[in-house]
C-alpha cells in the first residue's frame, strides 16, 4: 500500500478494511505499527503508492486537489496535540473550517454557538487555546471537526495526551456524538481502554499489517494474536491465562484437589443469571472460581471466569459442560 | 578637534527626515518582497506543502549570495538597477533600491525561520479541513507566526537604519551622510555626536515599538 522502492520499507501494506456507516471502529497498535499512516490515508494526508480508499463509493485516490479539498470538509479530524490555532480564540478556531467553506458571517455565528453548546464550552468562546486545559482544547478540536457536518470523524490518538478522567469525558462525548449525529468514527489508539469504552469493532496492527480484526467483545475475550493479548492485558488480567495453557502459578495452591479447569465466557443479559449454580445444583459436581472478571464493554456486560469443577465423575463433569454450552455460554476446557 | 557646538539644527532635522523617508519606503518594499520570498522559501522547502527541491535550492542560493555581499559593495554594484528604477543613484531616492535589495533577502530568511516555528500539526489540521495552500498562507501561517514576523520586521528595520547611514558614503543623504560629511570629513565631532545620538534614539524607538507589538500578539 505504500512505496515499494527497494530500500524503502512500506509503512503499511496489504490492508483490507471495511468500515460500516455509523460504527465506531478502532485501530490499535504500538507506535510504529502504521496506524497513523493508515488513518492519514483516509483523508489523503498521506497518499498511498498503491491501493484505493473508497468512501461512499468514491475513490479518494482518484480525486484531484480541488475535489479533495471539498471532500475533506466532510471528514472531520482530531489530533493528539489538538493542533488548534494559538493565535485565534476558541470561537475563531471553530469558525475556521466554516470560513474555509465560505459560509456567511451570520451563519458562522449561529453554528459556532451550536457547536460550543454541543461540546460544553459556551463560556469559553473568547478564550485563547493556551488558557484552556487539555480536555477543553480537545473539545474545541472536536467542535471544529464537526463544524461542517462531517459524515466521518477521524481521531488520531485523541486522548493520548490526556489524563484518565479527561480521557473518559472525551470518550463519552465521542460516543454521544456518534449516537446523536450518526457520525462514523474511525480512531487510532494504543490504549485498550479506549477501544473497550467506545468501539464496536477493532483492528489490531503490527508491523504495517492488520493482524486481527473483529467485534471488540470477540477480540477482547478471545485474542488470537500475541500483540492483541498484550493489549487485552492492559485492561484485564484474563489475558495471562489466555496465552498459557492453564491458570498462572499464583492460582496453583498445592493443597487444592485437581479437577477440571474450564474458562467460561458469557455475554449480555446472561451475565446477571445464576446459570453456573443452577447447572451444577442437581449434580455432584461443585466448583471453585479461580479467577474472574465481570465488566462491560461499551454497553454490553460480559463475564469471564476460570473455574475448577470437582466432585462427580468424568461423565458428570462432561454433562455440566454440555449443559452450560446449551445455555449459550462459551466453555473452554483448560485442563482436566 | 573643534568643539564649538554651533550646530545647524535645521540641517540635523532635515537629515533625520531624510533618514525616516528612506527607512519608511525601503522598509515598505522590503516587507512586501521579503515576506513573499520568505513564504515561498518556506513552502518549497523539504516536507512542506509545495516542496520543490530544485526551486528551493536556487532561491536559497540567490538569497545567500545577496546576504553575503557587504552592503557598500552591493550598493555600488546595483547602480545600473538603481538607475533604471529611480533614474538616479544618489540622494534619498537613489538609496532605496539598494537598501531593499540588501534587506529583502535578510528578511526572507527571518520570515522563513519564523514560519518554521509553527507546529506542522496545525498546518496538517488546516489541510484536513480542506484548506487550499493560499488559505493556509493567509489564515494559518501569517496569523500564527505574527509575533515572530513582527520581531523579524523590527530587526530588519534596525538593519535598514544602519544600512541607510552607510549609504551616506555614496551621497545617499540622511543622517549617515551628515555624519560623514561634517563629522568625519570636517572634523565636526559635535555633529557626529548629535547624529549618532539621533540614530540611537531611532533604534530604541523602533525596537521598543516592535517588542510591544510582539507582546500584544503573542498568545502562546
Amino acid at each position: 500500500m505504500y512505496d515499494n522502492v527497494p530500500g524503502r520499507i512500506p509503512a503499511i501494506q496489504q490492508i483490507n478494511l471495511h468500515i460500516e456507516r455509523g460504527e465506531i471502529f478502532g485501530i490499535i497498535g504500538h507506535s510504529g505499527a502504521g496506524k497513523s499512516t493508515l488513518l492519514r490515508c483516509v483523508n489523503m494526508l498521506e497518499r498511498p503508492t498503491s491501493g484505493t480508499i473508497t468512501i461512499d463509493g468514491e475513490d479518494m485516490t482518484a480525486l484531484d486537489s480541488r475535489q479533495l479539498q471539498v471532500k475533506r470538509r466532510k471528514i472531520g479530524m482530531i489530533f493528539q496535540h489538538f493542533n488548534l490555532l494559538s493565535s485565534a480564540t476558541v470561537a475563531d478556531n471553530i469558525a475556521f473550517p466554516l470560513k474555509l467553506a465560505g459560509m456567511s458571517k451570520a451563519a458562522v455565528r449561529s453554528r459556532i454557538n451550536e457547536l460550543l453548546e454541543l461540546v460544553g464550552l459556551t463560556d469559553h468562546a473568547r478564550k485563547y487555546p493556551n488558557q484552556l486545559s487539555g480536555g477543553q482544547k480537545q473539545r474545541v478540536g472536536i467542535a471544529r471537526a464537526l463544524a461542517n457536518h462531517p459524515d466521518i470523524l477521524l481521531c488520531d490518538e485523541a486522548t493520548s495526551a490526556l489524563d484518565p478522567q479527561t480521557t473518559s469525558s472525551i470518550l463519552s462525548l465521542l460516543l454521544d456524538i456518534n449516537k446523536k449525529l450518526g457520525i462514523t468514527i474511525l480512531l487510532i489508539t494504543h490504549e485498550m481502554q479506549v477501544i473497550r469504552a467506545i468501539c464496536d469493532r477493532v483492528a489490531v496492527m503490527e508491523g504495517g499489517h492488520v493482524v486481527e480484526t473483529g467485534k471488540v467483545l470477540d477480540v477482547f475475550l478471545k485474542p488470537q494474536h500475541a500483540v492483541t493479548r498484550d493489549f487485552v492485558g492492559q485492561v484485564s488480567d484474563l489475558s495471562k491465562d489466555s496465552s498459557a495453557d492453564g491458570p498462572t502459578a499464583a492460582l496453583e495452591p498445592s493443597a487444592m484437589p485437581r479437577g477440571t479447569r474450564v474458562r467460561i465466557t458469557y455475554i449480555g443479559s446472561k451475565t446477571y443469571e445464576p446459570i453456573l449454580f443452577q447447572t451444577v445444583k442437581s449434580t455432584n459436581v461443585s466448583f471453585a472460581i479461580l479467577q474472574g472478571t465481570i465488566s462491560s464493554m461499551k454497553d454490553v456486560p460480559y463475564g469471564q471466569l476460570v473455574v475448577e469443577l470437582t466432585g462427580g465423575d468424568a461423565h458428570e463433569i462432561q454433562e455440566v459442560i454440555t449443559k452450560l454450552k446449551q445455555e449459550g455460554i462459551d466453555v473452554e476446557v483448560l485442563s482436566s | 578637534m573643534n568643539m564649538t557646538w554651533e550646530i545647524n539644527w535645521a540641517e540635523i532635522a532635515k537629515a533625520t527626515g531624510d533618514t525616516l523617508v528612506m527607512l519608511g519606503w525601503s522598509l515598505l518594499f522590503t516587507v512586501i518582497i521579503g515576506l513573499a520570498l520568505g513564504i515561498i522559501l518556506f513552502l518549497t522547502s523539504r516536507g512542506q506543502l509545495l516542496q520543490n527541491n530544485a526551486f528551493y535550492g536556487v532561491l536559497s542560493l540567490i538569497v545567500n549570495i545577496l546576504r553575503s555581499v557587504p552592503f557598500v559593495i552591493l550598493m555600488i554594484s546595483v547602480f545600473p538597477i538603481t538607475k533604471a528604477l529611480v533614474h538616479t543613484t544618489i540622494g534619498v531616492k537613489g538609496s532605496i533600491p539598494p537598501l531593499v535589495i540588501a534587506a529583502a533577502p535578510f528578511l526572507a530568511r527571518l520570515v522563513e525561520s519564523a514560519l518554521r516555528e509553527i507546529e506542522s500539526g496545525v498546518i496538517e489540521a488546516a489541510q484536513s479541513m480542506g484548506a487550499t495552500p493560499w488559505q493556509i498562507v493567509w489564515r494559518v501561517l501569517l496569523p500564527e507566526a505574527r509575533p515572530g514576523l513582527i520581531a523579524a520586521v523590527t530587526v530588519t528595520a534596525v538593519t535598514l537604519l544602519s544600512y541607510s547611514a552607510m549609504s551616506g558614503v555614496v551621497g545617499g543623504g540622511g543622517l549617515g551622510d551628515l555624519a560623514l560629511r561634517y563629522g568625519y570629513m570636517r572634523f565636526r565631532t559635535d555633529i557626529m555626536i548629535v547624529t549618532v545620538v539621533t540614530l540611537v534614539i531611532l533604534v530604541q524607538v523602533l525596537q521598543s515599538a516592535g517588542d510591544r507589538l510582539v507582546a500584544r500578539y503573542n498568545k502562546k
